[in-house]
């Protein structure tokens, strides 16, 4: 958008200002929860369900739906930013933390690697720096509040990584590629930002 | 910065602002540009709406639903005027769109406003000659509420006289008593009644409220379509 703001003649505010410093620039507070994805919404069996972590050498380690669940489980309750503008605070889910599966995949002789390529059943991917996965701030998310996460919002698990714009927060992710080289996912190729910080409104290839 | 140059009330509650946009780069049906509003205070607002008009058309049109407890789209139905500025930035999105190249046989399905994209691409298509026209054939199914809530009418039923165009409408809420369309909301037997058998392949593009599109393209699958082949956009609030 420009630099100088060009002012709507007679445009206001309709909305009860959000918390100060909660809600990112461009951004608005919704009570929904608005379903936004590129097609129809896959359905794997949990039986055929499972999870894996490839290294750049293709060395890779492979969880069942118990088995992923059988890690220690986190409950983050986090404010989640989508690129379409809405915001929505104080979401409630239930999942594993990825520095959890990535400590166990490095037990399973999987190296880190700088760059990691989400990857989810309908052939969605996105891609991430490994260091916007680490240090508590993502999840493989199987929960979502109280009950099991449904199939329109990423059911059964989808990745949160909920400090960047959500189409980062891969839907029915099925693992993570570990990359030597930044790669573009689904929308990274189609004009979105790369990285998608919302808190320097990084939503398209351009922005900052 | 975009300059207002017409205005036309489609519907009650649609109007379509015609666009004069310098340095428009062009764009492929489908997409969708991204309006900025500021007030005096410093306050803005965004919000994404879809481009109804052809790629082959100079000026952009947007085609907006006022929403009544929105903050955007009652400015844009009910403040904007011819003449003014408005703060655009697009075009934006690269998947759910319709080049002519791509070919077809096409499966358009509406919910509402939904239409709007769709407009864009049954434009993109009457843009191209005769001949190449009628190796594209395009199949709509537009549902909405009402007849008074349908979008675009007279020129759907326009476009219905295209041998290649077959429109279907499904009413929801009431219909008039001489109406033949459907009255009813979209389900299966509708979809294999006015859809395209499995073997034609075709591409199918869904633009909806999300309850309307995750049934249709759940629909889809079931009746045997590639999920790869349909395309979805949804918009609105899912009450879940």
């Amino acid at each position: 958008m420009a630099d100088t703001p060009f002012i709507a003649r007679g445009f206001h505010s309709r909305r009860a200002p959000a918390t100060p410093g909660r809600l990112p620039p461009g951004q608005y507070e919704t009570r929904d929860f608005p379903v936004l994805s590129a097609g129809p919404t896959p359905r794997t069996p949990l039986a055929k369900w499972d999870f894996t972590i490839t290294g750049t050498d293709a060395r890779s380690v492979r969880w069942s739906w118990d088995e992923l669940r059988a890690f220690p489980r986190e409950t983050p309750k986090v404010d989640i930013h989508c690129v379409t503008k809405w915001s929505k605070f104080d979401t409630t889910w239930e999942g594993i933390s990825v520095d959890t599966l990535l400590n166990a995949a490095r037990g399973g002789g999987v190296q880190d690697a700088p760059f990691v390529m989400a990857f989810s059943d309908g052939g969605y991917t996105t891609n991430l720096p490994l260091a916007d996965l680490t240090d508590g701030k993502a999840w493989v998310v199987f929960g979502y509040d109280g009950a099991a996460l449904p199939p329109e919002h990423g059911g059964p698990a989808r990745l949160l990584v909920p400090h960047l714009y959500l189409w980062k927060s891969a839907k029915w992710v099925r693992g993570l590629r570990l990359m030597p080289n930044d790669q573009p996912g689904f929308w990274e190729q189609l004009g979105y930002h790369d990285r998608g910080d919302p808190w320097r409104e990084q939503r398209y290839q351009g922005d900052a | 910065m975009a300059t207002v140059v017409e205005l036309h009330n489609e519907t009650q509650r649609a109007r379509t602002l015609v666009l004069d946009v310098p340095d428009w780069p062009g764009h492929r049906a489908g997409q969708h540009v991204d309006v900025r509003l500021v007030a005096e205070d410093g306050y803005q607002a965004q919000r994404s709406y879809s481009i109804a008009s052809a790629p082959e058309t100079a000026a952009v049109s947007l085609t907006v639903e006022r929403l009544d407890d929105g903050e955007v789209s009652p400015y844009l139905c009910d403040a904007l005027g011819v003449g003014d500025g408005l703060e655009v930035r697009g075009p934006i999105g690269g998947y759910f769109v319709w080049d002519f190249a791509q070919g077809g046989p096409l499966l358009l399905v509406a919910g509402g406003s939904g239409i709007v994209p769709l407009m864009a691409m049954l434009r993109h298509h009457a843009a191209a000659d005769a001949g190449a026209r009628a190796g594209v054939p395009v199949r709509l199914l537009y549902s909405a509420r009402h007849l008074g809530d349908v979008i675009y009418r007279a020129e759907l039923e326009q476009l219905a006289a295209c041998p290649e165009i077959r429109t279907s409408f499904a009413l929801t809420r009431d219909a008039p008593p001489d109406w033949n369309g459907y009255r009813r909301r979209i389900d299966r037997a509708m979809l294999e009644e006015v859809g395209w058998p499995v073997a034609e392949m075709p591409h199918a593009f869904v633009c909806g409220p999300t309850p309307l599109v995750e049934s249709v393209a759940n629909l889809l699958v079931e009746l045997g379509h590639a999920p790869a082949r349909v395309r979805t956009e949804r918009f609105g609030p899912t009450g879940s």
